[in-house]
């Protein structure tokens, strides 16, 4: 693909040229202070804002102060399994969701007939609000783990069957001939072409899933007031004289969490399927 | 054989290929909703009432009013379309805030690294955890569940919007400025159009991120709309009123998404080609 056609990747021009050119170790050290110091400057911006004191420092705390409280909750155990209960409900919904979405959007995407049954249906139902769920899941399930996981798989599921499907629909017409002309049978045209091309896109799903699911499990426990969890959390400390720096905390922490969890996935992404990002344009 | 049989003969077999590619696309959701109805009959359970039955509660709820407002009830007007306009006010903040921000942002490649790891952040923060800070600062009118949507919604636009401006290719940016053309038409002309398709990609995300976050923000302190309505239900213990709810979050997303793929379709019609022509040179 020539340059001139419009086509050519284009990340070529800017991180992938750049990380490859100098020594990796220097430009990961350069990429981490670009991190520390952007972190650095958006808290000095929050702490400018708050301390501006618009807003009563009992409404809305100095961001030193929600600092040094989110300090404090991390050392306290009783916050702590709060995490920990969030993250269990977080990873079981997780793993329920792959578990159902992957071998229906294997089943549906290699059979063209399949797909055009089900896509009216998935269409319709993909649209329901998870939240619109949390009455109905109170009402079946009660207020605790059960009916977070129940809410969290539903919301999770959506964006792996999709990326399944679409990664089973999107296998190379010519590889799936070449096998057929070695005389492979269906069977393992599946799971020798479209499973291993399909990963990628599976993994994608997955961690598209693991950030909503994270902000669906939280919203659940808030919503629902369950019995445990970081949203419960916030909620008991909000309705509790309106602690908001413990508000502001645990919201903070979750965004911590869910962004290291994104970041996490999004290494493993880059190591175990970065050749996908080398030949192909961004879509 | 006469021109005319074979007339018939291609009539009959485009109404049969209509009639089956109409059972290939509907029959399974027909079969599912008889199933429902049957099993639902069959085992009497109140949580799942049989389709029959919510969609004629429905019927009561939404389109019992006069003939001269459509027939919409009360219900509509003090409930459905308070929802569908916080919704769209939600989203539209988030459009005309994360677009140019976008834009700005994404021109920079420092800025653009400086600002990520906050952005990750802010976008990891889950939106019901903000529902206490909001309602202080903001009160319990709409204004706060229009910001709610907005904050919630604004981060896939955004987002997008960053890497769409990243994107744009380097030599049509070199060619632009060797000809010293001006910046606001750079913008207008190159960066725009081309950072468009991931722009539009954010923005149908963020819409149903909106719907969700529309309902998240009426389960809290609200005295109407559709998910305040749901949640009534549910502690009246209504669950044929709460399906209808739920039904009708449904067909407002699948509705929003569907006029959206439209304008988009008409709007970026011309980028698809462009790209496949590029692609096959």
């Amino acid at each position: 693909m020539s340059d001139l056609s419009g086509a050519a990747d284009p990340r070529a021009g800017f991180g992938q040229a750049r990380s490859f050119a100098g020594p990796y170790l220097l430009s990961l050290a350069a990429t981490a202070f670009r991190v520390v110091l952007g972190i650095f400057i958006f808290f000095l911006i929050l702490e400018l804002v708050t301390r501006l004191e618009l807003v009563p420092p009992i409404y809305l705390p100095r961001a030193s102060t929600v600092v040094r409280r989110m300090v404090e909750l991390l050392q306290d155990p009783k916050f702590l399994s709060h995490v920990v209960a969030t993250l269990y409900a977080w990873g079981v919904g997780l793993v329920l969701a792959t578990l159902i979405s992957v071998p229906i959007g294997i089943l549906i995407g290699t059979s063209e007939l399949a797909y055009k049954m089900t896509s009216p249906l998935i269409e319709f139902m993909r649209p329901i609000p998870s939240v619109a769920l949390i009455p109905l899941g109170i009402l079946l399930w009660g207020q605790g783990f059960s009916m977070k996981i129940i809410l969290v798989a539903y919301a999770a599921t959506w964006p792996i069957l999709f990326n399944t499907l679409y990664g089973v629909h999107d296998i190379d017409p010519i590889a799936v001939q070449t096998a057929r002309c070695f005389g492979l049978k269906q069977a393992a045209i599946v799971r020798r072409i479209s499973l291993p091309s399909a990963v990628p896109f599976i993994f994608t799903g997955i961690r598209i899933s693991a950030a909503i699911a994270l902000i669906v499990v939280i919203g659940a426990e808030l919503l629902a007031s369950a019995d445990s969890g970081i949203g419960s959390y916030i909620l008991f400390v909000s309705s509790n004289g309106g602690q908001m720096d413990s508000v502001l905390a645990g919201a903070a922490i979750a965004g911590i969490i869910g962004a290291l969890i994104n970041s996490a996935l999004g290494l493993i992404d880059r190591r175990l399927f970065g050749w996908r990002y080398l030949g192909a344009t961004l879509s | 054989m006469s021109t005319e049989g074979i007339g018939i003969d291609r009539r009959y077999a485009r109404a049969f290929s209509a009639i089956q590619s109409f059972a290939v696309r509907y029959g399974l959701g027909i079969a599912l909703v008889i199933v429902w109805e049957y099993a639902a009959r069959k085992a009497g359970s109140i949580f799942f009432p049989p389709p029959s039955e919510i969609l004629h509660r429905a019927a009561t709820l939404w389109l019992s009013g006069p003939p001269q407002r459509l027939f919409l009830s009360d219900s509509v007007f003090q409930d459905v379309i308070p929802s569908l306009l916080r919704l769209m006010g939600g989203w539209a903040l988030a459009v005309l805030i994360g677009v140019p921000l976008g834009i700005l942002i994404g021109r920079s490649r420092n800025l653009s690294d400086l600002v990520n790891p906050a952005l990750q952040f802010l976008r990891a923060i889950p939106g019901p955890a903000l529902i206490p800070i909001f309602i202080i600062l903001l009160g319990t009118e709409s204004t706060m569940r229009v910001t709610l949507i907005a904050f919630g919604s604004v981060w896939p636009i955004l987002l997008n919007t960053i890497e769409g401006t990243r994107t744009v290719d380097p030599v049509q940016l070199d060619t632009v400025q060797a000809f010293r053309i001006p910046r606001h038409a750079q913008l207008w002309r190159i960066v725009l159009p081309a950072a468009l398709p991931k722009i539009f990609a954010g923005m149908r995300v963020s819409l149903a991120l909106a719907v969700i976050l529309m309902v998240v923000s009426e389960l809290v302190a609200s005295t109407n709309g559709i998910g305040y309505r749901i949640q009534n239900a549910q502690i009246m213990f209504l669950l044929t009123d709460m399906w209808c709810g739920i039904v009708l979050l449904a067909l407002i997303g699948y509705t929003l998404n569907w006029l959206f793929l439209k304008f988009e379709g008409r709007l970026l019609g011309w980028h698809r080609g462009a790209r496949g022509r590029a692609a096959t040179s």
